[in-house]
């Protein structure tokens, strides 16, 4: 079996070899740590890497279950194909004081993997605002949450699970959706809604038959079924999601989901460990072989050929058990049965125990022989490192020991007492009476060296033309192939595969406006709601990594006024490639500060996030996607905007002060121009205000819909506001220069509202307000200088359909 | 009047069904593993994924204890109410004809359909307008009512079909279109539409509301 876990994790090596772009210095030498100026024969190796204890290379041999120190240790030559380098070995070493056996091995590779440790990250993260009055619950927790009134939070996190899926794409998505609700409910909250971003290839059309896509569609195919299957099986909606086919996602396709709950604000529960002399109870599914190493193996190396070799490393989920364990947890909770919860993700046990130990700061004692198992002769160290799903681990009193294991037998969850919290802080692994692992809480969870990036532009576009696809330059045939590409056709045959109302809260399913709305229970008269939004445009980061980052924020704020919503907090999942590259550290760079400022000059919190690295293949890198997921609270749900046009003779707005442009655009993507290396600089002010005007106007009922320009511009925001209300519209551009700028043009910050002359006036004392036309009829009519659109909404609807194709 | 909402392993819109119990009368849980209905006065089987749908959808939550309580209620005469997967519970139970197969599309589908009103005369529907198309949202993978020929021809025969899919609403594939059935006895009523997620406006319909009151008036007639 370890000789199948080596062949496993050889792949790190065979991939991606992580040979350390800086050395893993002491803690002080840390903030000096400039790797790229120092070049990597220049990069001091730390004392720690050479301070081997020799004697312990003589150790007896011995098999992995001896105690601590008298174990032969499998070295500096595993440490490397387990994914760690050469000076963070030896840093484990000094930690110790003496080589790592197996399990502690096993335990600091998974640990200190970029998954775990955010290593190449985690000083650009520090750099978020993460404070604001609403924050309840803020980054460091399972998930983050914002205070939504009457005692009630709403706790939410978005997170990736994209190599699992690029090599099992059912599975890596279902248990995709299960991770991120054992976060929402491990802090207490009962899970209310999932929505997804979902990234892949060019799908290719069936009419050309042409080969390229039939993996992409496998993936969308799969993907969205797993998704369907664990969302729809445990009873949580899926109320909202996005989903993007480009190229260089090809060989590395993105599945983020975000999931939201709520809970009680003074029943939210925390990781931290407390209590010396406390139980820990591990209950839910037994711990079997699958997902060994996922941590490391999947989540921190670049995709390469053999990948479907690492399909034993990717888990099976169970919705079922999950939404066992889910009200078990829930119930557990509302006894108040429990001082500490926590679920078991990436590295399980091996990440849970540690992690609660060290936000406690004291010490755990597991005993692995108690740990319940699906397979009899699993070797210790594969235990502590299974990522079986659907686990928890919490942390009891003992004298409710007792009530706790009651209410998991009714709930037909298994569970165990396998530790105890101590007051000393070690982690230590026992089997019986034999101790087997032990190792000092700061070493294993906080002593990760962190790297510093060393970011450079790259001179030129490093990303390739988009492959032409579109030769007329008639604006009628453009509207027509934009509103067929995948990217922005009607999402309801993927939408109408996920239960968008179980739970009884969503006011606004997908496609019926820009973000889900799910109410809130009432209060008095009151109606309050909330609203999600999850949003990015690889391309335009890809573009732009500064600007493009702002306008994924823009965007999702855009999203939450048109429902009405004004924003509350944001979660994150920066998916990039490889930061040891240069270029994709300036993109990470870029993409964190365009984001930091976002959120300052908007006033709205980071309360969680996640990031995924090395999302490349034959090293080329994804577009940078840094997918932002917005909540946003409205005080009257009866009020809550929809996107599609109602009513005849309603006047037809453009607000925002929307300067569109063509580079970098979809119509671009289309006619296969290069991407540019630069956007324009949004107004973030002016879209602020132009956010803020919308917002009012929906609460107070003035408009019968909004919607906000994105892909495809005016126009195709036009005729989306056509097709979500089955009425035509007849309208006239302002912009006489430049017909397919003003038709196709993008860029944030711009609006297609529709309502009364009355409301448009409003609108108007507050943001740049053009009245474009009108609502009627069944075809849409747009001119534009010379240049004249009219396209019945039935040959509308036949291109919009066209993503129905694509699911096999 | 009390309604009783059953609750299985895996069952997810129990909470919704006795939310909409609620808006007519009072609602309480029902435990599977519980053999006691509590004293109500009619039981829903409510939707969801009983037993993760494991084997097939419906096949192990008929086993559990409190379904031979539900039996027992049912054939003395008590009115039983099963949606989506309570409907598939029923079927396997022998409580109701017919079984549901896979949608002909093998695809989950959530999607708000129209529901023609065929009988109004039944013990849950008396309250609905006769010949009214209802706007009631299906969400299921198994939802294709499946009745072999001869069984079709009796079943139309003795008026057995409540509600049908409208003309080209039909999601699943159902043979004749049919959205709910009940029992000869007419006591016991599935469907696989989900009319307790039609209970208010808010969320986008209210037309589901009408066979809850259609149980909550028939009980009310039968008792006063």
């Amino acid at each position: 079996m370890i000789g199948l876990l080596i062949r496993l994790l050889r792949w790190i090596l065979g991939g991606a070899p992580l040979e350390p772009r800086a050395a893993a210095p002491p803690k002080a030498a840390q903030a000096n740590t400039a790797p790229a100026k120092a070049g990597p024969g220049k990069a001091a190796p730390a004392k720690a890497a050479r301070a081997r204890p020799a004697a312990q290379e003589s150790a007896p041999i011995a098999g992995a279950a001896d105690p601590p120190g008298t174990t032969r240790p499998p070295g500096r030559e595993r440490a490397l194909e387990l994914g760690l380098t050469g000076p963070e070995y030896g840093l484990i070493v000094n930690k110790l004081g003496r080589e790592p056996n197996e399990v502690e091995l096993a335990m600091f590779s998974l640990l200190w993997s970029e998954h775990c440790a955010y290593k190449h990250s985690k000083k650009l993260l520090r750099t978020l605002p993460t404070g604001g009055p609403k924050v309840a619950m803020g980054p460091g927790e399972n998930a983050g949450a914002v205070d939504v009134g009457g005692g009630l939070v709403v706790a939410f996190k978005v997170e990736s699970h994209n190599h699992p899926s690029a090599v099992e794409p059912f599975q890596g998505a279902t248990t995709g959706v299960g991770g991120i609700l054992r976060d929402i409910f491990a802090i207490g909250a009962r899970p209310i809604a999932i929505l997804d971003s979902l990234r892949f290839g060019d799908p290719g059309t069936r009419a050309t038959g042409r080969p390229d896509g039939e993996r992409t569609r496998y993936l969308l195919d799969r993907a969205v079924a797993g998704i369907g299957h664990y969302g729809n099986s445990i009873g949580v909606p899926t109320i909202g999601g996005e989903i993007y086919f480009e190229g260089p996602y090809e060989q590395n396709c993105l599945v983020n989901a975000m999931a939201l709950g709520l809970a009680r604000g003074d029943r939210m529960i925390r990781a931290a460990a407390a209590g010396p002399g406390n139980v820990l109870i591990l209950f839910g599914a037994a711990t079997g072989r699958d997902g060994i190493g996922g941590a490391s193996v999947l989540a921190s190396a670049e995709l390469g050929e053999t990948d479907a070799a690492k399909r034993p490393t990717v888990q099976i989920g169970d919705p079922f058990a999950e939404k066992k364990l889910m009200e078990c947890s829930l119930e557990l909770v509302d006894a108040d049965l429990l001082v500490a919860l926590q679920d078991l993700g990436a590295a399980g046990l091996t990440s849970a125990a540690p992690e609660m130990a060290s936000k406690g700061e004291l010490g755990i004692d597991i005993d692995i022989s108690r740990i319940p198992l699906r397979e009899t002769d699993m070797e210790p160290f594969e235990i502590m490192v299974s990522e079986s799903q659907e686990r928890m681990l919490c942390v009891v009193e003992p004298e409710r020991v007792d009530a706790v294991l009651a209410v998991c037998a009714r709930w037909e969850v298994g569970a165990t007492a396998i530790g105890t919290v101590t007051d000393r802080e070690y982690v230590r692994i026992l089997d019986g009476d034999r101790l087997i692992g032990e190792m000092p809480v700061r070493a294993l969870v906080d002593d990760c060296p962190v790297y510093d990036l060393a970011p450079a532009p790259p001179e030129h576009q490093i990303y390739p033309a988009p492959a032409r696809t579109l030769s007329s330059e008639d604006p009628g045939d453009a509207l027509l192939a934009l509103l067929a590409s995948p990217n922005i056709a009607d999402r309801r045959p993927v939408f109408e595969q996920y239960d968008s109302i179980v739970g009884s809260r969503t006011v606004r399913r997908p496609a019926d406006a820009d973000a889900g709305v799910l109410m809130l229970p009432t209060r008095g008269q009151a109606h309050p709601a909330i609203a999600a939004s999850i949003d990015c445009n690889g391309r335009r980061v890809a573009c732009d990594p500064y600007n493009g980052t702002i306008e994924a924020v823009l965007e999702c704020a855009s999203n939450l006024a048109c429902v009405g919503a004004e924003p509350l907090g944001l979660t994150n999942c920066l998916n990039f490639g490889n930061p040891e590259r240069p270029h994709v550290a300036w993109q990470l760079t870029e993409s964190i500060r365009g984001l930091a400022d976002a959120c300052r000059a908007l006033g709205i919190p980071v309360v969680g996030g996640n990031v995924s690295l090395y999302n490349e293949a034959g090293g080329r890198p994804i577009y940078p996607t840094p997918v932002i997921g917005m909540v946003g609270e409205l005080p009257d749900a009866r009020r809550a905007g929809r996107s599609g046009f109602q009513s005849e003779t309603d006047r037809i707005a453009l607000v925002g002060g929307f300067a569109g442009a063509l580079p970098g655009s979809e119509l671009a993507r289309l006619g296969g121009a290069e991407l540019p290396t630069h956007l324009p600089a949004p107004d973030i002010a002016a879209v602020a205000r132009a956010q803020r005007a919308i917002r009012r106007a929906v609460r107070r009922g003035a408009l019968a819909s909004a919607h906000d320009i994105a892909e495809g511009g005016i126009a195709i925001a036009l005729a989306e506001c056509c097709l979500a209300g089955g009425l035509g519209a007849a309208v006239v551009l302002p912009d006489t220069v430049k017909p397919l700028r003003a038709l196709f043009g993008e860029g944030p910050g711009g609006f297609i509202v529709s309502g009364s002359e009355a409301a448009m006036r409003s609108l108007a004392r507050h943001t740049p307000v053009f009245v474009l036309g009108a609502v009627g009829g069944q075809t849409l009519s747009i001119a534009v200088a010379e240049t004249r659109i009219e396209l019945e909404l039935d040959q509308l609807r036949e291109a919009y359909g066209g993503l129905a194709k694509l699911l096999t | 009047m009390r309604f009783g909402v059953v609750t299985f392993p895996g069952s997810c819109d129990d909470v919704d069904a006795r939310l909409a119990c609620a808006r007519v009368g009072e609602a309480v849980r029902l435990w599977h593993a519980d053999r006691d209905l509590d004293g109500v006065d009619a039981v829903v089987v409510p939707g969801g994924f009983s037993y993760g749908d494991y084997l097939r959808p419906g096949a192990i939550a008929r086993f559990a204890p409190i379904m031979d309580e539900v039996i027992a209620f049912a054939e003395g005469g008590g009115l039983v109410m099963g949606i989506c997967n309570g409907f598939q519970v029923l079927c396997e139970a022998g409580l109701l004809p017919g079984a549901l197969l896979p949608n002909t599309g093998l695809r989950f589908l959530c999607r708000q359909v129209g529901l023609e009103v065929v009988r109004s005369d039944t013990p849950f529907t008396t309250a609905c307008p006769p010949g009214a198309v209802l706007s009631i949202p299906v969400k299921h993978t198994t939802g294709r009512y499946h009745v072999p020929p001869e069984m079709l021809a009796e079943l139309e025969a003795r008026n057995q079909v409540v509600l049908r899919y409208a003309a080209g609403a039909n999601p699943n594939g159902s043979v004749a279109d049919i959205a709910g059935v009940v029992n000869e006895a007419g006591n016991v009523f599935g469907l696989m539409p989900h009319p307790e997620h039609a209970v208010d406006a808010l969320t986008g319909s209210t037309d589901g509301l009408c066979l809850f009151a259609s149980i909550r008036d028939t009980f009310t007639r039968a008792t006063a």
